[in-house]
């Protein structure tokens, strides 16, 4: 029983090293290694990475921003509650109010268009879940995520909220479609 | 005040319990017990809930039960009986008392009452935040004050830990350097002090929060401080575990670590890496730069993964080399075909391991990259891996050791000895299921703490892809086996230890320190024994074990990079 008692020598550091451990830790290390540097390389060579612009808001501020987009920009409403949907421009600012237990508007992207993606939440955290793409992303309040998105596919998305957000958390679901550019 | 010196040896192990740490020993592990007792009913109930076939209780009962479940078992279970463990590490195995018994006491009530002002606080109903109490959601003060309670209770523990290796030190128990375990345990409790006084910095001003005395609290600053709290915890269940791993090595097999300065700088590792890992789950918030995120969730370049590979091979490469020294040098293999796979305490340590590196360990790192956790972050992909960490990496070890400890620090025989040998089965590899289909759902998108995937009654629902249900359906399968894997562990341990025989040796009697006790051995300057001039194959004494890393490094390097490709098909996002 050796590992439960003092090494028997008492310089136990000199011990040379095992074959069998030192040829693992070399191969461990350069695993380790490019994993690393995969993350820097993918920020160069890669499409997805999340975007670090983010600024200190106000919900008042977000609120006043978000019904100006939709005041410009919406189609239609959707549902008893008539949530308006938007369809800003390519390349715009688009705006979206996570809330109890709320994304708010309905948002309407053309496909292969980029768009600023602000986010924001009102009260509590939320998470914006957007499927079955399978992007997430933490939106917290007094943060305004400035999110540059590319969307590839035209169709139907939901956005859903996978951060906790309270009793009614399961009922935080939304639309965002995409539709083939004129 | 008079220093209590009692000691008795083990007659079986040769172990030396120190009086007062042996009952401190016991009543923690029974604490942590309790807890775990809970927590598993908890889970059942979370299982039939998240099974949308059954979907049991109601979404405000669903969440109250989460939050407990999530306190129960990842904090009470688990620092209990790592409490017990750092006692059994300092005092048993450095065959020193105990220093300060009183004050031992004193943490243990402690945290029996911050776990209890906890448990009421969730079960009243209005703290119903999870675990992570994410502000500016807020709970009782009592929810706060709990933990808080709790935490000072456990680090007090930790220093009686630490002022026990100084009275070894002192009073010359042992001689050299102290044993390999108890040097991961030091490693643990170094990072539980960090861990605690992180949580501390974030706890205390929200507990003020929540009784009006501070005015703000921000959402990123508490989640940026409160996950060095979260997952440093989760680190020193690593340490803590490892350290068991080599403890059962040892026990059942003699082994003697590969090499004392490779495992011990591995543990080192730890201690300077394994914090940062907290900011890998800050990967998809807002406000923190990509070079500060990289930095982190790399650990500094994977340094601490690193450790915990070398952990991976050096444990059961010890075990090979005894094995093969004890004869069963055939092949690359024959050592592990003939190890005790009848025997819990190996089989739970064996199964700990394999489902820690596999599956905890991969599935850890590949979400813990900057770019990768955007397809998973808060997907039910998260609860998937920590139950591979956590349940199969630390709490199946724990129930290994348990079953050693049950003879020897309990002094009782081991009840239902044909149902023991089944347990580490049954928990383990239903875990694994229950861990492997969560990561499954969560690829597909479902998400965590949610109640349900249905949206029933949504005016606007999601309707998941059919192997999304199916990944749920089956984890809830394997949730099942695993929970009567944990009945059936809690039937054999409470049973041993409330009902099961007596062990008694004849002519026992507590024994002064110093009236024999501790015959510390001579330092005797002995050369490095190179194990191996005639076991193992082409001059590497661990071939097998060799192999079974590389097949690991192989289902890493796949794994890693299908996901790179997953992602490489999402939207573009800058």
């Amino acid at each position: 029983m050796s590992a439960i008692v003092p090494p028997p020598s008492r310089v136990w550091w000199k011990q040379p090293l095992d074959r069998v451990e030192g040829t693992w830790i070399v191969i461990a290390f350069v695993w380790c290694l490019i994993m690393f540097f995969m993350m820097p390389y993918w920020h160069v060579y890669g499409k997805q990475n999340l975007s670090n612009e983010a600024y200190r808001t106000t919900p008042e501020w977000h609120t006043q921003k978000t019904q100006a987009m939709v005041d410009k920009y919406k189609v239609r409403e959707e549902t008893d509650q008539k949530i308006p949907v938007v369809h800003p421009p390519a390349g715009s600012d688009v705006y979206l109010i996570a809330r109890l237990w709320q994304w708010w508007p309905m948002i309407e992207l053309e496909e292969g268009k980029t768009y600023r993606l602000h986010l924001a939440s009102m009260d509590w955290l939320h998470g914006f879940s957007l499927q079955p793409e399978n992007i997430n992303i933490e939106v917290h309040p007094n943060y305004e995520h400035v999110v540059t998105v590319t969307p590839t596919r035209a169709g139907t998305y939901s956005i859903i909220c996978n951060e906790y957000c309270g009793i009614n958390h399961h009922t935080m679901a939304s639309r965002l479609y995409v539709v083939k550019s004129k | 005040m008079a220093v209590n010196r009692m000691f008795r040896i083990c007659p079986s192990t040769g172990l030396v319990y120190h009086e007062p740490a042996e009952k401190l020993m016991r009543w923690n592990a029974v604490a942590g017990v309790v807890s775990l007792l809970v927590g598993g009913v908890l889970a059942l109930l979370i299982i039939l809930t998240r099974w949308q076939a059954v979907h049991l209780l109601p979404p405000d009962w669903f969440y109250l039960v989460l939050t407990a479940h999530g306190l129960d078992m990842l904090v009470f279970w688990i620092i209990f009986f790592e409490i017990a463990v750092l006692y059994f590490c300092a005092s048993t195995l450095l065959r020193c008392r105990l220093a300060a018994p009183g004050m031992a006491w004193a943490a243990f009530w402690l945290m029996i009452v911050g776990a209890l002002v906890n448990n009421v606080a969730v079960f009243r109903g209005d703290s119903s935040v999870m675990f992570t109490s994410y502000v500016p959601m807020g709970a009782h003060p009592a929810f706060y004050l709990g933990l808080i309670l709790f935490a000072v209770g456990a680090l007090i523990a930790c220093f009686v830990f630490f002022g026990t290796l100084v009275v070894g030190k002192a009073e010359k128990t042992y001689n050299g350097s102290v044993p390999l375990v108890t040097f991961g345990a030091v490693t643990a409790a170094i990072i539980a002090v960090f861990t605690i006084a992180s949580g501390a910095i974030i706890l205390i001003p929200t507990f003020l929060w929540s009784l009006g005395l501070v005015n703000y609290m921000d959402s990123l600053m508490y989640r940026t401080v409160w996950w060095a709290f979260g997952h440093s915890s989760q680190q020193i269940n690593v340490a803590a575990h490892v350290s068991v791993w080599y403890a059962i090595a040892a026990i059942v097999f003699g082994a003697k670590p590969m090499s004392e300065r490779v495992s011990r700088t591995a543990f080192l590792l730890y201690i300077f890496f394994l914090q940062l890992a907290s900011a890998h789950h800050l990967l998809a918030d807002p406000g923190l730069t990509s070079n500060w995120k990289i930095f982190n969730t790399s650990y500094a370049m994977y340094l601490a993964v690193l450790a915990s590979m070398v952990h991976g091979l050096t444990v059961p490469g010890a075990i090979e080399v005894a094995q093969r020294e004890k004869g069963f040098n055939k092949g690359l293999f024959e050592w592990l075909r003939k190890a005790p796979w009848g025997n819990p305490v190996f089989v739970a340590m064996f199964l700990s391991l394999i489902g820690f590196g596999f599956l905890g360990g991969i599935s850890g790192v590949m979400m813990g990259t900057e770019q990768l956790n955007l397809i998973i972050h808060n997907t039910i992909y998260v609860p998937g891996h920590f139950h591979a960490t956590v349940v199969v990496g630390t709490t199946l070890a724990f129930m290994g050791l348990t079953y050693f400890l049950i003879p020897t620090l309990f002094r009782r025989e081991l009840m239902f000895p044909t149902m023991a040998k089944w347990q580490p089965y049954l928990f383990g590899l239903g875990m694994m299921g229950f861990a492997l289909f969560m990561m499954g759902a969560g690829t597909l998108g479902v998400p965590r703490r949610h109640w349900d995937i249905s949206f029933a009654g949504n005016a606007l629902p999601h309707e998941f892809p059919g192997t999304a249900w199916l990944m749920m359906s089956l984890m809830a399968i394997c949730g099942l086996a695993a929970i009567v894997g944990g009945a059936m562990y809690l039937l054999i341990t409470v049973g041993s230890v409330f009902l099961g025989k007596k062990i008694t040796t004849p002519g026992f009697a507590h024994v002064r320190a110093k009236d024999g006790v501790a015959p510390t051995t001579k330092p005797v300057e002995v050369a490095f024994e190179a194990h191996g001039t005639n076991i193992g194959t082409a001059g590497f004494v661990a071939p097998g074990t060799l192999v079974l890393a590389l097949v690991f490094l192989v289902a890493f390097v796949l794994y890693y990079f299908v996901n790179w490709k997953y992602l490489s098909t999402v939207w573009p996002l800058s």
